[in-house]
């Protein structure tokens, strides 16, 4: 049994090798189709009027007179051994990695925040509604999860700044990220649409272990209600709401982008619109790169933990 | 007639919400009537940042455009940008989604694997990247955000056309010597079709919301186009002194999104009773 999931790891470990070595080359084949001179670019950067002779040599030492295809494998090297390049722009000549790296911790701090304020509310609003299908709890929850799937993101956070941190002054409006007090507006914005979204799922993944047949079947022998809901039911849903919670970290990691842009927060997500602006495009690579491998980890984590959670798992495989 | 008035009268959420949206779309493109042939891209900077009046409805913004015009206006903006997406996704995903079930093998592999590819990655972050370094225009929000989302429709397509891939009648149809693009055409796509169209329905008010972001960002509209996610970001500067400019494209783009997601809903409700 064992032998058997250590065989499905193996697989999932190849195939997401797979998908990076992808993703890689779109990034690099984006990049390397966008408009802009990367070797000017440098220079421009650095607050010289270059000549062409300048660039040029630049750009031979660079390699960017190279083939594509060399260009990519020499990139694609290069990161395998965690050399993303250096900046091309912003505070230019320091490599990749480290401000990436430097970035890295605040987005999780405000990714994980997130998701603790809409398991918080997702988990019981879901469960709570689905219980009392079609009544009026039900069409509460419903309606707010509407609603909530319905207004922009960004336009609660500026809805948020404005009430709590310019006329309340409750909260800085900008947020550093140093400690809770700023990173909640940006933590609840995130959460809010997510929120909304994960409650559905947790209602529908409720419902359909409700409309079981042994439900029905305990039910019929008497057994209570709460004993159910409790002792079957929800143990049972926890396996799809797992799932799901791994493929939501696909919008959370996306939505980090928008949040920590519009409080001027300092994650990577700001930072990799800033160089996409800035035509910085190892910046953009490395972010992309980075994303990707955290999202393929974090699912991989999730089917893994399977095997702990539901023994049926362990047999069928 | 009389059948038609029954299904109105059965399907109230639909009828409501489908009037609603006609009206959104006739707001659209009766825009210059609506708003009195005020210029949405045009305004005098002494009437800049002027709060609503019954001059100018919903206020002015800081280059004394007419804020209530450039909301209108906005709708053909999103509108248009939204439904290309909807279309340019379902149109790709279903074409290699179909094909791929069908033809199975080699085919399926590399379409489901670009798919694959294309999934097991964060959409709105390819969005980003995509529209940014083509460079920010409609257009380019447009293909990135299809770009990311076709592959749904693919896997979708495929499955359902893999359900009656091995059934007899399907067999029988070959064996009796139909050709391949009459057995796509006639007996795969009809099989995917309508939760297809459920799915694309159901997609419009999120795909508004997806480009309305990234037009936010800086990498879809570009000034002076009047598009609600743009104008949320060039009112974000005057948010004290003029709340207005953004509280009204806000609530025009949730408006409209909340309009189109009840009419995808009401229309799953309608077309595929099964589902909750």
């Amino acid at each position: 049994m064992k032998d058997l999931s250590g065989k499905t790891i193996v697989s999932r470990l190849l195939q997401m090798v797979i998908v990076l070595f992808g993703i890689s080359f779109m990034t690099f084949l984006l990049t390397y189709l966008a408009p802009g001179d990367p070797a000017r670019a440098t220079l421009l950067a650095q607050g010289l009027m270059p000549s062409e002779a300048e660039v040029e040599a630049l750009r031979e030492q660079m390699g960017l007179n190279q083939p594509f295809i060399m260009q990519y494998i020499n990139w694609l090297v290069a990161c395998l051994h965690g050399d993303f390049g250096v900046s091309y722009t912003i505070s230019s000549g320091k490599p990749v990695a480290s401000l990436l790296l430097m970035r890295l911790w605040p987005t999780i701090k405000l990714a994980l925040l997130a998701l603790v304020i809409m398991l918080v509310f997702s988990v019981p609003l879901g469960i709570l509604s689905a219980i009392h299908q079609n009544k009026p709890i039900d069409y509460i929850v419903r309606g707010l999860t509407f609603f909530g799937v319905s207004v922009p993101g960004f336009w609660v956070g500026l809805i948020l700044i404005l009430v709590f941190a310019v006329n309340l002054k409750l909260v800085p409006a900008i947020s550093s990220g140093g400690d809770l007090r700023s990173l909640i507006l940006p933590a609840c914005t995130l959460a809010f649409a997510m929120t909304a979204k994960y409650t559905r799922q947790v209602r529908t993944a409720v419902l359909e272990e409700l409309h079981q047949d042994y439900v029905i079947g305990a039910r019929a022998r008497g057994v209570s209600e709460r004993k159910i809901i409790w002792g079957n039911v929800l143990p049972n849903s926890m396996l799809p709401l797992i799932t799901l919670l791994g493929l939501s970290m696909g919008s959370l990691l996306g939505g980090t982008a928008i949040v920590e842009v519009i409080f001027t927060y300092p994650g990577m997500g700001n930072l990799a619109v800033n160089a996409i602006t800035g035509l910085d495009y190892p910046v953009v690579q490395a972010y992309v790169l980075w994303v990707a491998l955290i999202y393929m980890v974090i699912n991989l984590i999730v089917d893994i933990s399977y095997n702990f959670i539901d023994p049926r798992m362990r047999v069928k495989r | 007639m009389e059948k038609k008035q029954n299904f109105f009268a059965k399907n109230k959420t639909f009828t409501i919400f489908g009037i609603l949206g006609i009206l959104v779309v006739l707001a659209a493109i009766f825009a210059p009537v609506l708003t009195g042939g005020i210029d949405p891209t045009t305004g005098s900077l002494s009437e800049a940042l002027k709060p609503p009046s019954s001059e100018h409805l919903f206020g002015t913004d800081k280059l004394g455009r007419d804020l209530f015009a450039r909301v209108i206006y906005g709708a053909r903006t999103s509108l248009i940008a939204a439904f290309s997406v909807v279309i340019l996704a379902f149109v790709v995903g279903t074409i290699a989604g179909v094909l791929a079930g069908y033809f199975g093998k080699i085919v399926d592999a590399v379409i489901m694997r670009i798919a694959d590819m294309m999934i097991a990655f964060p959409g709105m972050i390819l969005a980003i990247a995509v529209a940014g370094i083509m460079g920010a225009s409609i257009r380019n929000a447009v293909i990135a955000v299809a770009l990311v989302t076709w592959p749904k429709y693919a896997r979708l397509a495929r499955s359902l056309v893999l359900k009656i891939r091995d059934r007899d009648y399907v067999s029988a149809a070959i064996v009796t010597g139909s050709r391949t693009p009459y057995m796509l055409l006639k007996y795969m796509l009809p099989s995917a079709i309508t939760t297809l169209v459920i799915t694309a329905a159901m997609d419009i008010g999120t795909m508004m919301l997806e480009l309305a972001g990234l037009s936010f960002l800086g990498f879809g509209a570009v000034p002076p186009t009047p598009e609600w996610g743009l104008m949320l970001s060039e009112g974000r500067a005057y948010m004290t002194a003029a709340p207005w400019l953004m509280i009204f494209p806000g609530i025009a783009i949730f408006v409209v999104v909340v309009i189109f997601n009840m009419l995808g809903d009401s229309l799953r409700d309608i077309l595929d009773p099964r589902q909750e």
